[in-house]
């Protein structure tokens, strides 16, 4: 067990460092510009991860906490002329104060309701920050002038901000409250049984979620410098694209969401410039048939594999690993 | 006073042709027991073939509504069976793949009659389309009319269907509990796509009432998606009656929020309606009815 761990962190290492030294070897903006958009996605979807993946409860909204996010950054630079970086400092801040009313009343409610709910104030969130135009701009959008505009040093803030969420929600996952989490998802009347405050817990996970999920709205913004309510609040660009991207990739587990992200972004543009129009048709089918086939997304269906050629199991269901808590 | 009315009067007519889309939704979530993201999406294929039959053959859209019915029914059973069905057996970690299948589903639909009907907005032209009755000050446009009552009738139907026929009886049975239903002699898989063709073939049939007052173009599925679950929560899962009353709640609220509050805040109105239901009435009005009754 331990060696595998150490393999793990050795292997995390290898990555990390080939991702600081890819800037080097990749020179053209355009690929860095899809690299920087794989660690927003990737950070998304890893914050999705804690909450969806590993506790169970599958948000259809995160698409609000994406886009206060970003508007925070964007509305510090429109009223007050501050630079949007205070908004990473901001911007994660804000969506996680949204986030405690919004657990405090959705987690009443269990499965596909508290998708629902979620769903609806995703919605909420949207409509409100289109019609607020004196504080939001409306459908009119903002526009920040960004005073950088060197794609290496997002690459790096953005490669920062990924890491960062990946090692919080690794140690969280692999701490006490880890398996906390997972019995919720398993089954939320045992947990309760066995005494786990499975609302608390609940919103344990959502907080750290909504966090990150704001920062990557903040570094959005930053990049990006335009942003308006149908882009960053958008119900099925955002919220849902950020579930397939984490289905794709496997869903609780730790690099799942960033695969999934890479697989989203490259397929994306690569169908955009060879398939013309078609392309979200054809990403629409791909995402059918992943969901079909590889119910548990890559990570899973290669695990599935693994297990049936080598059959080394460990006597655990859904093979040990350290993975015990996939399943 | 008669702009309350005629606010008021607006909202039913529109909500009994959402309800007829709800009933669709209901139907599916009752039997199948997952929510049908790809339901809007179903609606907006059916005003598309209701629209192809209008502008290529010149048939009328209530006529045209029949052929986007059967269509929508194949359609949805296909889906049924060689998709949905799939993630049955299978395992996953989460249970909401079916749900996530269906967004899937959405996709690919939305992006197919894009890629034929391009993002254009279009509308059916009928020589009723802008015709109103006027009584006591108020004017009520005709399609709204024909359309509440062509959804009424499809709803009195649907409903003599499912408790006087031995297969609504069937499918009901079904509904009420799989396992105890597959005892009985009744083959579960083969409702369960029969109704999800018929929730289709209802959508559709929403859709094209709604064809000559909505403009249509892919996205507009969203749109209907969002308002059958409110119906569906607001009325209470698998409830026929529930969700014609969901309907007429949802589309008066709509009415009276765009035209008192502002056209903005009107979508507003309807999903604080339905958190505020999901949180404190989870049965919708069904459970409410229950507990009078008891």
């Amino acid at each position: 067990m331990n060696k595998i761990k150490k393999l793990n962190w050795l292997f995390a290492l290898l990555v990390l460092l080939a991702a600081i030294a890819v800037p080097w070897v990749i020179k053209a903006p355009y690929h860095l510009h899809i690299l920087i958009l794989v660690m927003v996605w990737a950070t998304i979807g890893t914050a999705w991860n804690l909450l969806g993946g590993y506790t169970g409860q599958v948000s259809f909204g995160h698409a609000a906490f994406f886009g206060v996010g970003a508007y925070a950054a964007g509305l510090l630079n429109l009223h007050y002329g501050l630079s949007p970086w205070w908004g990473m400092a901001l911007g994660p801040v804000v969506a996680a104060l949204a986030a405690l009313p919004i657990g405090l009343i959705c987690f009443r409610l269990r499965g596909p309701y508290f998708a629902l709910a979620m769903l609806a104030l995703g919605e909420i969130f949207r409509l409100m920050f289109t019609n607020l135009t004196e504080f939001t701009n409306g459908a009119k959008g903002v526009l920040i002038m960004p005073e950088i505009t060197s794609k290496m040093f997002f690459y790096y803030v953005g490669l920062t901000v990924l890491v960062v969420t990946l090692l919080v929600t690794y140690l969280i996952v692999h701490s006490k409250i880890g398996y906390y989490l997972v019995s919720i998802r398993e089954d939320q009347d045992a947990a309760t049984s066995l005494g786990i405050p499975t609302t608390f817990y609940k919103n344990v996970a959502l907080l750290p979620s909504a966090f990150f999920t704001g920062l990557a709205g903040a570094f959005y913004m930053n990049y990006v410098a335009f942003i308006d309510p149908n882009i960053v609040f958008n119900l099925s660009n955002v919220s849902v694209m950020v579930i397939l991207v984490v289905m794709m990739g496997g869903v609780a587990t730790t690099w799942g969401p960033t695969i999934g992200a890479g697989i989203y972004i490259a397929l994306g543009e690569y169908f955009r410039a060879t398939l013309g129009s078609a392309n979200v048709l054809v990403f629409g089918i791909l995402v059918c048939l992943i969901i079909m086939f590889m119910p548990n997304g890559i990570i899973g269906g290669l695990e599935t594999l693994k297990q049936k050629f080598f059959r080394s199991g460990t006597g655990l269901p859904g093979g040990g690993n350290g993975e015990v808590l996939r399943s | 006073m008669e702009l309350l009315s005629q606010t008021i009067i607006c909202g039913i007519l529109l909500g009994g042709m959402y309800a007829l889309i709800a009933i669709g939704m209901t139907l599916i979530m009752g039997v199948m027991n997952i929510v049908n993201l790809a339901h809007g999406a179903l609606v907006m294929v059916g005003m598309y073939v209701t629209y192809v039959c209008a502008q290529e053959f010149g048939v009328d859209p209530y006529l045209g509504m029949f052929v986007a019915m059967l269509v929508l029914f194949f359609l949805g059973c296909l889906i049924q069976k060689f998709m949905i069905n799939r993630l049955v057996e299978v395992e996953s970690i989460l249970p909401e793949n079916q749900v996530l299948l269906t967004v899937g589903i959405m996709l690919v639909l939305t992006e197919g009659i894009r890629l034929i009907f391009k993002s254009d907005y279009r509308s059916v032209v009928t020589s009723y389309s802008s015709d109103t009755l006027y009584f006591s000050g108020m004017a009520i446009s005709v399609p709204m009319l024909t359309g509440f009552f062509i959804a009424m009738l499809f709803t009195f139907l649907l409903h003599l269907f499912l408790t006087r026929t031995d297969l609504g009886k069937s499918i009901r049975a079904t509904a009420q509990d799989r396992d105890a239903a597959v005892y009985m002699g009744i083959n579960a898989s083969k409702i369960t796509m029969i109704t999800f063709g018929l929730g289709a073939a209802l959508a559709a049939a929403g859709g094209s009432l709604l064809l000559p007052l909505f403009y249509l173009w892919p996205d507009i599925g969203h749109l209907f998606t969002a308002k059958s679950f409110i119906i569906t929560i607001l009325g209470g899962l698998g409830s026929t009656g529930g969700a014609i009353v969901g309907g007429l709640i949802l589309g008066i609220a709509e009415s009276l929020g765009a035209t008192y509050i502002s056209m903005g805040y009107k979508d507003v109105v309807g999903l604080v309606i339905f958190l505020l239901v999901l949180l404190f009435l989870p049965g919708g009005v069904r459970s409410l009815v229950k507990r009078w009754q008891a």
